[in-house]
């Protein structure tokens, strides 16, 4: 392995952390971004000269801020910057900030810098890219791909985010206990969107984009590592390792959906389903019960499931309706329905999504889910005008092929019915 | 003499390596642990989960304290250890070398085993 390879990690693992003490320092998201960045490039230089420093978060912080500040002393007086060797032999300055610098001093910090990303007056999109520009450090064209949007589109929706939230007013000073708890829930929504928009791209072609869906596990586990006691942080990281373990089985060679139900069990990540399972364990002992964990118990009792017939649909259903108790709302019901069709059949399914129509009839799964029940109730002609609205709505293309397959199954079944002697 | 050897690095910076150089460093490791097991040197090995798995029981008190996370907060954090017999510590630090060949940080404390419980499967 280059050396180069142990340096990007490094120094891609001390980002947030090093970034938010310099915004603390600077209180200035620019200055702190290449205070950083200047960091790194002397990083790159000395690093593979005198090998790593102990604790590279705190040099990274320590070059960044007496970088910034010769800089500032250099534009007033035009001295000229220190050499290479006066910030290459760092131990003992180290050594006394290594002694301050534990975890809990960056834990609001980090806390800081990933709320400022979700800054409420930002689209949920472009809450998204900032954080991935600013907190994983991913360059604009790495998120534009990610995107499937221009590299000029993305920089322009980027410069725009970060004046907005350059101007936006985060107190420096440590939250107090409740909006410590609003920070961690507003932070974990946009973590978790980071993943869905991995999970379950919403436009473009491709259906699942896995880098979005592994930076949003590190950000997980990064806020888990600061908040280690915090259950829903547990339930987040917990419910984004089992969604994730699935990965490689939810779409066949042909990129086409592979259903929950479907799916080769064997192509799951067992690595991340038992570290899942073990914060699930962990989340729900300090009975604490929230949104996060619920969905990751779900999760854990599909991913305990050898098969899908062993699935425990039952309590998959009593799960949906405590979820419902915590976070009442249309798709949870939906959620709900479609276990409770496994448990008590498609009829009370039907019955239990009918009034949420008025509310779901912009949304892809409802139609789709809707069309299922239908065509379990042998109602074809319903389904058919279901399944047709599903497709209208799909998101990808993946999608709309998905419920283009059970279109031809029941166009297959009515004309073996007809076929069908009487 | 049985030698433990445990692993330590920087679990925020592992958890940051891409899934090519996981899977490159624990190919190469891999490597080296069959070689120590044909030699009849390795007894055991593991990877630990993050330390963000873990809870932490602190006896003294009644109840219990179980707090959530590691015992310590520490920069480096044990993710791994290796159970090797070995005749001398030359031998087991030879081990270690291999051992820290695929890795490029971190540390490997080799801890020689005091004693072993009978029945304890080793």
């Amino acid at each position: 392995m280059s050396e180069v390879g142990w340096i990007d990690a490094a120094l891609t693992s001390a980002r947030p952390h090093a970034l938010a003490a310099l915004l603390r320092y600077f209180r200035d998201l620019d200055t702190a971004e290449e205070a950083f960045q200047e960091a790194c490039l002397r990083a790159l230089k000395t690093w593979p000269l005198n090998g790593p420093p102990r604790d590279p978060t705190a040099w990274l912080i320590f070059v960044g801020r007496n970088s910034a500040l010769d800089e500032v002393r250099r534009q007033k007086h035009h001295d000229p910057l220190p050499a290479e060797h006066m910030i290459s032999s760092l131990e003992d300055t180290e050594g006394a900030l290594v002694e301050r610098l534990d975890n809990s001093h960056y834990r609001d910090d980090v806390l800081r810098l990933l709320f400022i990303c979700c800054h409420p007056e930002l689209p949920a999109t472009q809450q998204i890219a900032l954080a991935l520009r600013i907190v994983s450090g991913l360059s604009v064209k790495e998120i534009a791909r990610a995107f499937l949007v221009g590299e000029s589109a993305m920089e322009q929706r980027i410069t725009r985010a970060k004046r907005r939230v350059a101007t936006a007013d985060v107190p420096f000073d440590a939250p107090g206990a409740v909006e410590r708890a609003q920070r961690l829930g507003t932070v974990a929504a946009m973590i978790y969107l980071l993943f869905n928009e991995g999970y379950s791209a919403s436009g473009g072609e491709a259906h699942i984009r896995l880098p979005l869906c592994e930076e949003a596990i590190r950000l997980a586990r990064i806020l888990l590592r600061l908040y280690i006691g915090e259950p829903e942080i547990m339930g987040l990281t917990a419910l984004l390792l089992l969604q994730h373990a699935r990965a490689p089985a939810r779409l066949d060679a042909d990129d086409a959906i592979v259903l929950l139900d479907d799916q080769d069990r064997s192509l799951w990540n067992r690595d991340l389903i038992a570290e899942g399972l073990a914060l699930v364990s962990k989340a729900l002992r300090l009975g604490k019960p929230g949104p996060y964990q619920v969905q990751a118990a779900i999760a854990a009792v599909h991913a305990r499931a050898g098969r899908a017939e062993d699935t425990n649909w039952a309590e998959i259903e009593r799960l949906y309706a405590a979820l419902e108790g915590l976070q009442p709302s249309p798709v949870v019901t939906l959620n709900r329905a479609v276990a409770v069709s496994k448990v008590r059949g498609p009829a009370a399914a039907l019955e239990m999504i009918g009034p949420l129509e008025e509310w779901l009839d912009g949304y892809f799964n409802f139609f789709g889910v809707k069309g299922a029940l239908l065509t379990q109730l042998g109602r074809a002609a319903e389904a058919r005008i279901a399944f047709d609205r599903a497709i209208a709505l799909a998101n990808t293309p993946a999608e709309a092929a998905h419920i283009r397959l059970h279109l031809d199954r029941l166009l297959k079944d009515s004309t073996a019915a007809t076929k069908a002697p009487a | 003499m049985l030698y433990t050897v445990l692993c330590y690095n920087s679990e925020d910076e592992v958890a940051a390596w891409s899934k090519e150089k996981d899977d490159a460093v624990l190919g190469k490791l891999a490597v080296v642990g069959k070689q120590l097991k044909d030699e009849g040197k390795l007894r055991f090995s593991a990877r630990l989960m993050y330390t963000t798995a873990a809870v932490t029981l602190r006896p003294g008190r009644n109840p219990l304290p179980i707090v959530d996370g590691p015992f310590a907060e520490t920069k480096e954090q044990l993710l791994g250890f290796y159970i090797l017999e070995c005749e001398t510590l030359e031998e087991a630090i030879e081990a270690g070398r291999q051992l820290a060949g695929p890795r490029e940080s971190g540390a490997l404390e080799i801890r020689p085993m005091r004693s072993v419980h009978e029945g304890s499967g080793l």
